[in-house]
């Protein structure tokens, strides 16, 4: 007997129409949760804010319009219209009230919103001017700060404008002991609490509004329990009458109880995963191991004969499309960073338990099997792989990998379970982690990790170097010398880590700023109330109730700096090519391929600033006149040829993503510039920074405003993506560029690494092909890789896609620790994952 | 062979990694340099000449051709190491012809065997059975090509007959090699159903012999043409149709052999 079910679930009828249903609308912005927080908000300006936001999240939960969708087995939808949006005006608001107009007919993720909600929203922003989290945050920041952020050196825009997430909460204790079992315990900590104890203000009103918020959610699943009974009265359909009873019979039950029955656990597990999200605009709130808290009430139900397979794949099935009826709409910046409508709730299967023992079980083939059947973005599916997985699951997942959906990710617990124990987790804690988001891993139940947490962009120190710290006319990083009078490359980099050391602690400043103003205006009692220990503390996770905090921005770029960094000191330093003055004014000069906007501007302003220290009146005539002979004419022919030059010695000095030992192991070293100096900061939770190494789609708007770098790369072209090697660059093969990343150290990154690879379809063909897919993944993990993940389509495809998007509308495909539709991303993105060189096996 | 085997030199004129499709599992190809068919539809028309060219590629010379010792070549190949570990893939020679180079060939195929890779060659057959004999020591897997069973139509098309080809196959199927016949499809020359039916009867012949790889034609060598000078004759020829492919392995699996399309 085989000890896995590895073969083929058939689909049931209901989920295509679900999914069709989803998808047939642009998506819509909704007002009801910004109007009825704003109303709960006036009336309770003398209480503390913990229980502001606990009888606000009641408030709404009372008074949202609920609704359940069309054949829907599993029910629970925070916006009325499928795959709409609610607003969070607690966090930030201006950004959405500027866009209004220009929303609908964005290109990455456009929103549809109605003339009415406009006008209700403008109504109430007027009450939320000075009370958001974003202006508090940027209020508690340096001056420093603030100018580096205007000028795009690291972007914390994630959760300057809006909530956190990023977390994963204890579904198995809300599965096991439901919403009365959290009431119970905070009320038995209320009891502990003795009015003369110092904390006793803070401590019994969180507890208060854990069991409000609780409460609160148990009414809410009760209303659900008479919507569908007045359904099923009103339902002529006789097999709908009864699956609306059904549903009537969950909702009266679950989240309030511990669930009974398979079903029970996955509408319990729904209510708890969608209410998250209107709690908190914070995405990223991942469902973690479903496999394994999900597993008891699936064998249970099985050995007694009470569900089929099928039946129970039809539920998850439901579950996978109801977590793409979620939505969020973020400003038109982070749209481009974050695109694809994604929320990257991370959903993960197999691996260890905290013995270490492997866990693969017949739910992790249907978590696998569920992502086939939708073929839809969410959840982010995402596998556990180490030396005990057994084939037949991982065979499973190529076979996903192959139909190109970009699911599942790939991550190695050889690398990430002790990576996760140099930060301090127990080894029980470590092996039973999961992938929150893109590529970070936790411990579910115990971690406030704010993952996530900035955008690093570590192109833009080394151009402060070439400047000397000025960028378009202010200080912005320190001054470290003339850079045409440095004398050796080890000055040159030092004049980089420098740098670099000053910016992180910029970056850190603004972090922690930002995560102050969450402690103080919006600290969150529902999902605190489901993570350890803030009970037992008598604190919020955002005030340091979880057991592990920590603070994870991502820097990115690796490949650009390893390749210029490298290229200087071949070129510069050992052959003495050219000089680092041609260099800076080759940089300047963008190689002599055109002008980039940015440059521009700034030698105009240059140059108007001259004219009136001189004394000279500038008109706006005079300064569009300078603009365009700065446009014009600054780059000789001769120039020109010498830059071509310049470039074709670039492109001969060998490239990180060869497996040129060299070279790697100076992309570790340049890697250490960004995680090292990162580690020693700490945030105001009382936890550490650790280092994530991966975009999300932010290497191509970031890379936009960033200048050419000594690699060859053009102004205002996308930075590399991930750890991957830059575009184009890795000319060996995928072996030779997975030996290259995985000589990096990924265990120092240990908010995670992302290595994104893309197949043509042919590489997987047949069993042979799948089999040796999967011998790339083990053998990069070999060599302590920590993440893979795959496009596999063909440049064909892709280039059609664009000529053609509307026959394209299901097509999707990876983008960075997600995958979107690709027909939704902006044309640049697509064109960089056009770009992404394509690994075949064929000569 | 000497003990300093490893510092045996050879030419070679080019390194592939990560190949599925000449032998089992995750394979590095080596391509030695010369050969003696003169293939009109070579995809590899670099690696006909044993001495070193210069060839056009995307508008810049390239030289073709380097000389190298057994160790140089495995540093290159043990970089790989764990793919072919997971995949129980390997190393495989092809050209050129690596019989051409038979001390070179044997002894990278020996360096192989010593870290327990397995090792293939991809070969015409076409050179003296002492060369082939002194490689087998260290073979795995023979994947051999035969193009045709007319003698005459062979040297047409390749420039050599096909007799001593066909012998070899026969020695090499009785020494207990591991041996695979392999044949490119080529329209106008070895395409039909009777052609390839002729090849697999014959291949049914050799003791052992259980596989036959058909593979289609394919025109990417085309620009390398160019790059050396030379003119392409194939240019106006269409690749095979995937139902004609179907068609051919039909033939091959009827005359009882694991007919399989591709590598």
């Amino acid at each position: 007997m085989k000890q896995y079910y590895d073969e083929p679930i058939a689909k049931s009828s209901r989920i295509q129409k679900l999914v069709d249903d989803l998808y047939a609308d642009m998506p819509v912005i909704e007002a009801d949760r910004a109007v009825l927080l704003t109303e709960s908000y006036r009336q309770t300006e003398a209480e503390p804010v913990i229980i502001r936001r606990a009888l606000a999240f009641s408030h709404i939960l009372k008074n949202i319009p609920i609704t359940i969708r069309d054949r829907e087995l599993i029910v629970g939808s925070a916006t009325k219209a499928p795959r709409g949006c609610q607003v969070f005006p607690e966090f930030s608001f201006e950004w959405l009230e500027k866009e209004f107009d220009t929303v609908s007919t964005r290109s990455a993720d456009p929103f549809y919103i109605a003339e009415d909600t406009k006008n209700t929203l403008h109504e109430v922003y007027k009450y939320w001017k000075g009370k958001t989290t974003s202006e508090l945050a940027l209020s508690y920041m340096a001056p420093e700060t603030i100018t580096a952020m205007e000028h795009n050196i690291f972007t914390p825009g994630n959760y300057f404008y809006n909530g956190v997430g990023h977390v994963t909460v204890c579904y198995g204790k809300i599965l096991e002991c439901g919403y009365e079992g959290i009431i119970a315990e905070a009320r038995a900590a209320m009891e502990q609490c003795r009015p003369g104890d110092a904390d006793y203000a803070k401590r019994h009103h969180f507890l208060e509004a854990v069991v409000i918020s609780c409460e609160a959610v148990i009414e809410y699943a009760q209303r659900y329990a008479k919507l569908a009974l007045d359904e099923a009265a009103a339902c002529t359909d006789e097999t709908r009458k009864m699956e609306l009873l059904q549903i009537a019979k969950n909702c009266a039950r679950v989240p309030a109880k511990g669930a009974a029955n398979f079903y029970e656990a996955c509408q319990s597990f729904w209510f708890v995963q969608m209410l998250l999200q209107v709690e908190s605009s914070g995405h990223s709130i991942s469902p973690g191991r479903f496999d394994q808290y999900m597993y008891p009430y699936y064998k249970a139900d099985m050995e007694a004969g009470n569900i089929t397979r099928e039946s129970a794949q039809e539920l998850m099935d439901c579950i996978w499309v109801k977590l793409n009826d979620l939505n969020k709409v973020r400003d038109a910046a982070s749209a481009e960073g974050f695109a694809g409508y994604s929320l990257f709730q991370n959903l993960i299967a197999g691996g260890q338990d905290a013995e270490g023992r492997d866990v693969t079980n017949d739910l992790s083939f249907m978590c696998i099997e569920a992502s086939m059947h939708v073929m839809l973005p969410q959840p982010s599916l995402s596998v556990r792989v180490w030396n005990g997985t057994p084939q037949e699951f991982l065979i499973k997942a190529a076979k996903l990998t192959r139909t190109g959906v970009g699911l599942p990710a790939y991550y190695n617990d050889e690398v990430i379970i002790p990576a996760l124990m140099n930060r301090g987790l127990s080894q029980a804690d470590a092996r039973d982690y999961n992938i929150i988001g893109c590529v970070e891993p936790q411990k579910a139940g115990k971690t406030e990790g704010w993952h996530d947490a900035a955008f690093f962009n570590m192109c833009r120190p080394l151009e402060l170097v070439f400047s000397n710290g000025m960028d378009k006319g202010v200080q912005v990083g320190l001054q470290t010398g003339d850079v045409t009078k440095m004398e050796t490359f080890e000055e040159f980099y030092d004049a980089y880590k420098k740098q670099m050391e000053y910016l992180i602690s910029l970056l850190v400043n603004a972090d922690n700023a930002i995560d102050v103003s969450h402690a103080e205006r919006c600290p969150l009692p529902f999902l605190s109330g489901m993570i350890e220990d803030c009970i037992g503390r008598g604190r919020s996770v955002q005030e340091g109730g979880a057991v592990y905090n920590f603070t994870g921005p991502q820097g990115f770029g690796i490949a650009n700096m390893t390749d210029a960094l490298y290229a200087v000191k071949k070129l510069v330093f050992e052959e003495k090519k050219f000089s680092m003055a041609e260099l800076k004014q080759a940089l300047k000069d963008n190689f002599g391929k055109g002008l980039w906007s940015d440059t521009v501007e700034e030698i105009t302003k240059d140059v108007v600033n001259n004219l009136i220290k001189m004394g000279r009146t500038v008109s706006k005539e005079d300064v569009e006149q300078i603009s365009r002979t700065v446009i014009g004419g600054t780059v000789t022919d001769e120039q020109k040829k010498r830059y071509d030059q310049i470039l074709e010695w670039i492109e001969e000095v060998p490239k990180y993503g060869n497996d040129i030992r060299e070279v790697d192991d100076f992309a570790r070293d340049v890697a250490y510039t960004y995680t090292r100096p990162l580690e020693k900061f700490r945030n105001p939770r009382g936890g550490q920074y650790q280092a994530g190494l991966y975009p999300v789609s932010a290497n191509v708007p970031l890379g936009a405003q960033t200048g050419a770098t000594p690699d060859g790369r053009l102004a205002g072209t996308p930075v590399a993506d991930g750890v991957s090697p830059a575009s184009g660059r890795d000319e060996s093969g995928p072996t030779a560029a997975a030996n290259s990343v995985s000589r990096l150290d990924h265990f120092i990154a240990s908010n995670g690494t992302l290595y994104n690879m893309k197949f043509h379809p042919s590489a997987l063909s047949g069993t042979r092909g799948l089999i040796n897919f999967t011998s790339l993944i083990r053998a990069y993990f070999d060599q302590k890789g920590s993440h893979m993940q795959f496009n596999v389509v063909s440049r064909e495809t892709l280039l059609d896609a664009q000529q053609h998007p509307e026959n394209y509308k299901n097509l999707v495909v990876r983008v960075a620790g997600y995958s979107a539709l690709f027909t939704s991303l902006s044309r640049s993105l697509q064109d960089d994952i056009i770009s992404r060189t394509e690994q075949g096996f064929d000569r | 062979m000497e003990e300093n085997y490893r510092q045996t030199k050879g030419r070679i004129f080019n390194i592939q990694k990560f190949s599925i499709h000449d032998g089992p599992g995750i394979r590095t190809i080596v391509f030695l340099k010369g050969c003696l068919l003169r293939c009109r539809w070579c995809c590899n028309p670099e690696s006909q000449e044993f001495g070193i060219q210069t060839m056009m590629e995307n508008g810049k010379p390239k030289v073709v051709g380097r000389d190298v010792t057994v160790d140089e070549v495995m540093e290159e190949i043990v970089k790989d190491m764990p793919y072919y570990r997971r995949s129980g893939g390997g190393v495989t020679l092809s050209g050129g012809e690596s019989l051409l180079q038979p001390e070179f060939a044997a002894a990278l195929l020996r360096a192989c065997q010593d870290y327990g890779l397995h090792t293939a060659i991809e070969s015409t057959a076409c050179a003296k059975w002492e060369s082939v004999e002194q490689l087998l020591p260290y073979l795995d897997l023979y994947l051999m090509d035969i193009k045709h069973m007319d003698s005459a139509k062979h040297k047409a098309f390749t420039g050599q007959p096909n007799e001593r080809i066909l012998e070899n196959a026969r020695k090499v199927a009785q020494s207990h090699t591991e041996l695979i016949i392999r044949t490119p499809v080529i329209p106008t020359f070895n395409d039909t159903k009777e052609e390839i039916a002729g090849i697999a009867a014959f291949a049914k012949t050799l003791p052992g012999v259980r596989q036959m790889h058909i593979l289609p034609y394919h025109r990417l060598g085309q620009d390398k043409y160019t790059g050396l000078g030379r003119t392409y004759e194939m240019a106006h020829i269409e690749p095979p149709s995937q139902e004609h492919m179907e068609e051919l392995l039909a033939a091959v699996n009827a005359a009882g052999l694991k007919g399989q399309i591709g590598g």
